[in-house]
């Protein structure tokens, strides 16, 4: 590769940054023992200190207490055990959970499995600009209702959700609220003392942490039961020896995120959205303009098809990801898209740029120049181009 | 860059070949829809005495192998004879592409697919075709495959989204296709105009209807 690849899928995973793998390091050459009880040897007990000092960092940023916050293997398996874990502990109480139509796959087809199994599932309806309807949730409770699941923000077109009125009413109604703060865990302020939330799944993957390290908050006395059996790590509710290098970075991570970066990439994003809306005729941004994530922006290039445009961008040294069937794994068009009222159309064309730590204004006007001459390549040999400007 | 796609195909992905529309074409198709992904369309210039390609022109609204499989298509067909031209198949350009990817398979065959209407499309307009085929139950089945299930991606037929077929009439058929769909259905309006589309311009077809669940 020549140049600098501008890496806009920062959603999908972030480059580490050196400082959280410094941290970690130690733990994987001097203090590698497991984390053992205060009554064992001292590289343990070492171990362990480090361990507790990664989750009392992390509980704290989230607004909880230590021992509220047990590590996991990522998002997938906070949001599954939150789900399913609950599930198990309440199923006597009730059979309804509520979600909704646009939640990201571990809730989504957790929902789906147990939905299978014989669990009665609400999929909330939301708007054009992604935002969970609220009368409908309220409607969609039942005294069977259990637990509901929406997540903070949503990761492909960036809407970020109530939570607030979200949380009123799972209060109001004392049924279990777990939300899914992948892609807000840091960029926006989420804090379980001031909006209380029973459930919170964060990764560090996100923000230029570690992969395959995530945790999920429960707070206290929320009733849960293990999904993995084994020890008897994480209080008994996460079996498996802990990853304590990962749960150092992913504190390390946390750590480094701050307002001014969260504002700079927000700079980076509004820009690139105001270029692209300006300079690229036919496109419409997808999500709300102001209720979103700040490293989001998502744009539909109509009458032109999201991989052709990845892989030009791909040839140009860019990264990017599209709601297109042709471009997901299971040639699905994005459900998120389609969640929102658009077609297979909009969908098809739609491209996901997210920013992180280490992008600058520079490589937005390059891509903004790469995108527009790209679409209007592919225009020009779009039948349907042809047909929208006739 | 690590891709999954051959030299070949990046190359006519980049630099297609053949795109636009011929002049007053003697063949037309549009294959594929805009409401459920790629889609393709080709026109051709025909000699009438050698019954040769003259021109091909294809537009593409899709992925890099439904792009390249359209420009790969418009360089083997031209200069052909209509009947060589008819043996093309997927295999044909995926060779010549120096191979696809499977999972692409539904992408890239719509090139193919598109050249064959493209080629009948003219057959009729000429009267070539010694007797037009009739528009049969098994006609109207054939020309749905080309109509996509919008919650499937899959078309229509093997979705089961067509409930019944009726045919009445003799050279001026009048076509009823009832469609598992509410008429308030988001998809509801792309299917009824794929359906028609696909069938209302057989030269035995007066009339196409689309009846939606009630």
């Amino acid at each position: 590769m020549k140049e600098k690849i501008i890496y806009l899928d920062n959603s999908a995973s972030t480059r580490l940054d050196e400082r959280v793998l410094e941290a970690m390091k130690p733990y994987y050459f001097d203090t590698y023992a497991v984390a053992t009880s205060e009554f064992a040897y001292t590289l343990g007990i070492l171990a362990r200190e480090g361990l507790d000092e990664a989750r009392e960092k992390l509980a704290t940023k989230l607004g909880g207490n230590t021992e509220e916050l047990i590590f996991t293997s990522g998002s997938t398996e906070s949001s599954n055990l939150a789900i399913k874990g609950v599930l198990k502990a309440k199923h006597k109480e009730g059979n309804h959970i509520i979600t909704s139509k646009i939640e990201d796959f571990p809730v989504l087809n957790s929902a789906k499995s147990l939905e299978r199994d014989g669990l009665k599932v609400t999929y909330l309806d939301v708007d054009k600009k992604g935002i969970v309807d609220l009368e409908h949730l309220k409607e969609a409770i039942t005294k069977e209702t259990i637990l509901i699941s929406i997540q903070h923000a949503n990761q492909e077109i960036g809407t970020t959700q109530d939570i607030k009125a979200i949380s009123d009413i799972s209060f109001d109604k004392n049924i279990l609220f777990h939300t899914d703060a992948t892609h807000t865990f840091t960029r926006l302020p989420l804090n379980v003392s001031k909006i209380p939330i029973d459930l919170v799944t964060i990764s560090a993957h996100t923000i230029h942490g570690p992969r395959g390290i995530g945790s999920l908050f429960i707070k206290k006395d929320t009733p849960i039961k293990k999904e993995l059996d084994g020890g008897f790590q994480e209080q008994n509710i996460r079996a498996g020896i802990e990853n304590i290098p990962g749960a150092i970075g992913f504190a390390k991570a946390a750590e480094l995120v701050t307002k001014e970066e969260n504002e700079k990439i927000k700079n980076l994003r509004d820009s690139l959205i105001d270029k692209i809306l300006k300079e690229v005729p036919d496109v419409d941004l997808n999500g709300h303009r102001t209720k979103r994530i700040p490293q989001n922006a998502n744009i539909t290039f109509h009458s032109v098809e999201g991989e052709s445009i990845t892989l030009h961008l791909d040839m140009n040294g860019i990264a990017v990801s599209t709601g297109s069937a042709c471009f997901s794994r299971s040639l699905e068009a994005s459900h998120v898209i389609l969640g929102i009222g658009g077609d297979h159309e909009q969908a098809h064309g739609s491209i996901r740029f997210t920013f992180g730590r280490y992008n600058d204004i520079k490589e937005v006007d390059t891509v903004v120049q790469v995108i527009s001459d790209v679409v209007e390549r592919l225009r020009k040999i779009s039948p349907l181009a042809k047909k929208r400007s006739d | 860059m690590k891709l999954p796609y051959s030299e070949k195909v990046l190359d006519h992905f980049k630099n297609p070949r053949n795109v636009g529309e011929c002049e007053d074409p003697d063949g037309k198709s549009v294959e594929g829809s805009p409401a459920c992904g790629d889609m393709v369309q080709l026109t051709i210039k025909v000699d009438e005495k050698t019954r040769i390609i003259t021109d091909i022109k294809f537009m593409s609204y899709g992925c890099a192998s439904n792009i390249a499989t359209g420009s790969i298509i418009t360089e083997i067909a031209k200069g052909k004879t209509l009947d060589e031209a008819k043996k093309i198949s997927w295999k044909t350009a995926s060779e010549e592409l120096g191979g696809l990817p499977a999972v692409k398979a539904h992408c890239s065959v719509l090139a193919v697919s598109a050249l064959r209407e493209a080629i009948r499309n003219y057959e009729e307009k000429h009267g070539i075709v010694e007797k037009p085929e009739p528009t049969t139950e098994e006609v109207v089945k054939r020309r749905l495959q080309h109509v996509m299930n919008p919650l499937t991606g899959l078309d229509v037929i093997r979705t089961n989204l067509i409930t019944s077929i009726k045919i009445e009439g003799d050279d001026k058929k009048i076509i009823e296709i009832s469609v598992d769909l509410s008429e308030d259905h988001q998809f509801a309006n792309n299917v009824k105009e794929e359906i028609k589309e696909k069938l209302q311009y057989r030269n035995d077809v007066d009339e196409v209807i689309v009846i939606f669940k009630k």
